[in-house]
């Protein structure tokens, strides 16, 4: 999945580092309107402010003066399948995304480095009222419903790269669908990162009003490059009354990336909200999807995958927070660490007083390759209310020798053996995706194994 | 078919020569430690053995050596499976020559599907594609043949299954394998009489498929060699074999135990 870049053409590209000329350059060649500056300003004196935070993964190797900010490609945005260049056609061919986007073309928006570079919207939704965007578009053409809902579920001082992303996002994905339409098929989002040492910092913002349903699904890869390079988004979700949201990542940055995300949803009453989070790429990631379940009867599910190899760190888990009674919970995070690498469970469950008849039910499960690799567990629960149904499960296996043993006496090679291991362990995560991202993790995972010492 | 043999020069070179599978003078260690001495076996197209002794007499050992588990090692001597020399092959390749142990105590691989895993190892033993719907309808007949319920398939590969049921789905890959030479090893222990019976009518069901393929019968017991009779039975004890004879050896084994042979060794 991995590719050399061939060279890009830019417009755009702002000097390395960051201060407020760019910031303002950045805003005004997006035509913003002056709150998203001040905005924008405002968090750029957060994100100095901010120590970088010492307590997760070792973000020593990042520099964030050696990074580009901002780069806007040549090509312009595309509404029709048939204006995208042949370049950009080309790049996703080689990336590998083909079954999705033949089958889902109509529903794809696609980010080109910084940009939404191609969208097309099905017309049968736009006419339900439905908007599917990338952000600076909503925040033209929708600017009311933006601003009444950007930033409201991760202000800009939630955490130093909450702040960056605030600063300097570009790109990202805008979803409003309007009370009780529910749209029968994932919205996809691809993106890369193209240029060296350039940070992505795209901004999402999806919106599902009283009893609609959205599933949002966004997949990473990349192309190699030299330099460490930084990708922090920023993902907020609101479930209104009775909405279903369904948020699926898969991220394959190649590995030089540090992947610095935060996501959070609020549900409202009745609502339901599912993260689905696989990481495989990256150097670093540090990314803990949360939900707060903001009224009574919300239901918050987190169910992730972090593959772990060498030179990785995955440093990832999930965090609820019961604000109200009748609330219920689940998290099931997966991780598998080899040929050296580190995944790491950091989860917060928090229960505060007088959110009673609460249900929560936590499940880590770690599957270690070899001797050299690690997994590590940091769950912090928190109950402030007697009355609440509060599950917690952890478990590391590895390989045994007897299970290689009887695939393999039944004709699996060793490789093919540990493949179907792994495949089984990852199951209840796959099960949650669209068909045409379940063939590619099994892809994926194949050629992990292939790569794999093992 | 096979007749029962008396030992003779003549004859067992002129056996060894058809045989499916042939140990000769085999010697196993498991990590520098000696588990089994000068075996050597001879068996032929369609012939049932059974391998009987007392608990740790080395009788899965030779199962597993024969498979080729990585811990089992061959020091000396020679395997060979329909003529072909198995003792340098990987267990895959085994299994592809046509080589099938039916494990005492299956492994639970969580998550893996009976009919995903059947399907791969389908594939990869026969060296074929075939359509997921195609393979289920195969699988689903051989299910009814075993009296396993369907629903099982699509249950993790032996995960939460009773001793008898793994049994069973030990039978069921078996008969979707079709292998030329079938090694049971203790197929027969944990299940009650009526599970036998259906073990039994499986292995008898294999047979009448498939007349060529040999079987070893690993077991303590005579109980299931009223169903499937043996042409011959070896009895192992501290890693040798230590009488060879017709069906009569394990009848007697039934009546006088295996006290007997330990003190002939020690």
């Amino acid at each position: 999945m991995v590719l050399k870049a061939s060279t890009p053409n830019y417009v755009f590209r702002s000097a390395k580092g960051l201060n407020r000329e760019i910031v303002t350059e950045l805003s005004e060649r997006k035509n913003e309107p002056s709150w998203m500056l001040e905005f924008r300003l405002k968090a750029l004196e957060i994100f100095e402010s901010k120590p970088m935070p010492s307590w997760g993964a070792d973000l020593t190797g990042l520099d964030p003066e050696d990074i580009y900010y901002y780069i806007k490609p040549i090509e312009d945005q595309h509404t029709e399948w048939a204006d995208v260049p042949d370049k950009i056609k080309r790049t996703f061919e080689k990336l590998g995304i083909p079954q999705a986007e033949q089958k889902f073309l109509a529903g794809v928006g696609a980010q080109f480095d910084s940009e939404v570079i191609y969208k097309n919207l099905k017309k049968r939704w736009s006419d339900q009222g439905v908007i599917f965007s990338d952000m600076s578009t909503a925040l033209r053409d929708h600017e009311d419903i933006v601003k009444k809902y950007f930033s409201t579920v991760i202000p800009a001082h939630d955490n130093k790269f909450a702040a960056l992303n605030s600063a300097v996002w570009s790109g990202g994905s805008f979803v409003y669908v309007p009370a009780g339409v529910r749209i029968d098929m994932p919205l996809q989002a691809y993106f890369r990162i193209d240029s060296s040492q350039m940070g992505q910092f795209e901004r999402t913002l999806i919106i599902a009003e009283p009893g609609s349903f959205v599933e949002y699904v966004e997949g990473c890869s990349a192309p190699i490059y030299k330099k460490n390079s930084l990708h922090s988004a920023v993902v907020e979700l609101v479930a209104l009354p009775g909405a279903h949201i369904r948020y699926t990542t898969i991220q394959n940055w190649s590995n030089n990336v540090y992947n610095l995300v935060t996501k959070r949803a609020v549900a409202y009453k009745d609502s339901r909200v599912e993260w689905v989070d696989g990481n495989f790429g990256s150097k670093v990631t540090m990314k803990y999807p949360c939900i707060v379940l903001a009224e009574s009867g919300a239901k918050g599910s987190i169910i992730s995958l972090a593959v772990a190899g060498k030179g990785q760190h995955q440093d990832s888990g999930g965090k609820i927070i019961h604000c109200a009674p009748y609330t219920t919970s689940n998290i099931i995070a997966k991780s598998i660490s080899k040929d050296g690498g580190r995944s790491s469970y950091r989860g917060l469950l928090k229960v505060i007083k007088g959110a009673h008849a609460v249900q929560s039910k936590v499940q880590c499960d770690a599957l270690i390759f070899d001797d050299i690799s690690r997994t590590d567990t940091y769950p912090t629960i928190d109950i402030r209310e007697d009355r609440v149904d509060i599950g917690h499960e952890a478990s590391v296996s590895k390989i045994s020798d007897a299970q290689l043993f009887y695939l393999q006496s039944r004709g699996l090679s060793e490789q093919s053996a540990r493949g179907l291991i792994v495949n089984g362990f990852i199951d209840a995560f796959v099960q949650l995706l669209p068909m045409e991202y379940a063939v590619e993790i099994n892809r994926l995972i194949a050629m992990e194994m292939e790569d794999s010492i093992g | 078919m096979v007749l029962l043999i008396q030992f003779s020069c003549c004859y067992t070179k002129n056996m060894k020569k058809n045989a499916l599978l042939r140990i000769n003078k085999l010697f196993v260690s498991v990590i520098d430690k000696p588990v089994l001495y000068d075996i050597s076996l001879s068996i032929s197209p369609g012939a049932i053995h059974a391998i009987m002794g007392p608990n740790g007499s080395g009788k899965s050992s030779l199962a597993y050596a024969l498979m080729g588990h990585p811990s089992y090692a061959i020091t000396s001597g020679l395997v060979l499976l329909n003529g072909i020399d198995i003792a340098g092959m990987s267990v895959h390749e085994r299994a592809k020559n046509g080589l099938f142990l039916s494990f005492q105590h299956p492994c639970e691989i969580p998550g893996v599907s009976v009919a995903s895993f059947l399907k791969e190892a389908y594939m990869a033993v026969m060296g074929i594609h075939i359509a997921v719907a195609d393979f289920q309808k195969l699988l689903i007949a051989r299910c009814e043949q075993l009296a396993i319920d369907p629903v099982f398939i699509a249950r993790g590969l032996n995960e939460g299954f009773s001793g008898g049921e793994k049994k069973r789905l030990e039978l069921l890959q078996l008969l979707i394998l079709q292998p030329k030479v079938a090694i049971l090893d203790e197929i027969d222990s944990g299940l009650d009489i009526d599970s036998l019976k259906v073990v039994a009518a499986g292995i008898e069901l294999a047979r009448k498929e498939n007349p060529s393929m040999s079987i070893v019968i690993i077991t303590h017991y005579q109980r299931i060699l009223n169903y499937i009779v043996p042409q011959r039975v070896h009895v192992l004890c501290d890693g040798r074999v230590v009488e060879s004879g017709d069906a009569q050896v394990a009848l007697n084994l039934e009546l006088k135990g295996y006290d007997g042979f330990k003190s002939i060794n020690t």
